[in-house]
């Protein structure tokens, strides 16, 4: 799972059929640092998560499967919010 | 498979289907030599790892639901699969 920060929401009307009624969030991964890391990525999101909150997502086959759908047009998927993160660097 | 550290835990209330009640920990990739390579990530403990732990993560879902023994677990592709004790070159 790769972990970043909710930066904004994606609203569509013209969807295909599978995402209607979810809610797309635009999520900007992050380091361990919580530095930005690589580009901005759209995400379902079904925890109803806010704009400026950590989260982890999953992406691939995986990330469909949050949709209790047999077939889902789905590659990210928010999996968690952070509450808090413990870092212990010791290189 | 790839080879990580453990460099932190998370804390996270809210989840999806699959993750209830599963530890999550911090993993920095990892060269054999031990230096940091590439961005950290996020993986579910299977093996009771702890911080600073040398660490095998997979990063496939059937692999992951037959490591966490739970078949329902549709969500769930990064586990932490073994602790490495020693790697010899």
């Amino acid at each position: 799972m790769k972990f970043g920060k909710i930066i904004g929401r994606v609203v569509s009307t013209q969807k295909v059929e599978s995402f209607e009624g979810l809610k797309l969030v635009l999520v900007q991964p992050l380091n361990e640092k919580l530095e930005v890391a690589g580009d901005a990525l759209v995400a379902v999101d079904t925890l109803q998560a806010d704009i400026g909150q950590i989260i982890y997502y999953e992406t691939s086959k995986e990330a469909s499967r949050i949709i209790e759908k047999e077939m889902n047009p789905c590659d990210a998927a928010v999996m968690g919010i952070v509450d808090d993160i413990h870092l212990n660097f010791r290189p | 498979m790839r080879l990580g550290k453990v460099i932190g835990t998370v804390v996270s209330s809210t989840k999806a289907t699959g993750y209830e009640s599963r530890k999550i920990l911090v993993i920095q990739p990892v060269d054999p030599k031990g230096n940091y390579i590439g961005t950290s990530f996020f993986a579910i403990d299977a093996v009771q790892a702890g911080v600073n732990d040398l660490v095998l993560t997979i990063e496939e879902g059937n692999s992951a639901r037959q490591i966490i023994q739970d078949a329902g677990a549709l969500t769930v592709k990064t586990v932490i699969a073994a602790i490495v004790d020693e790697i010899s070159t």
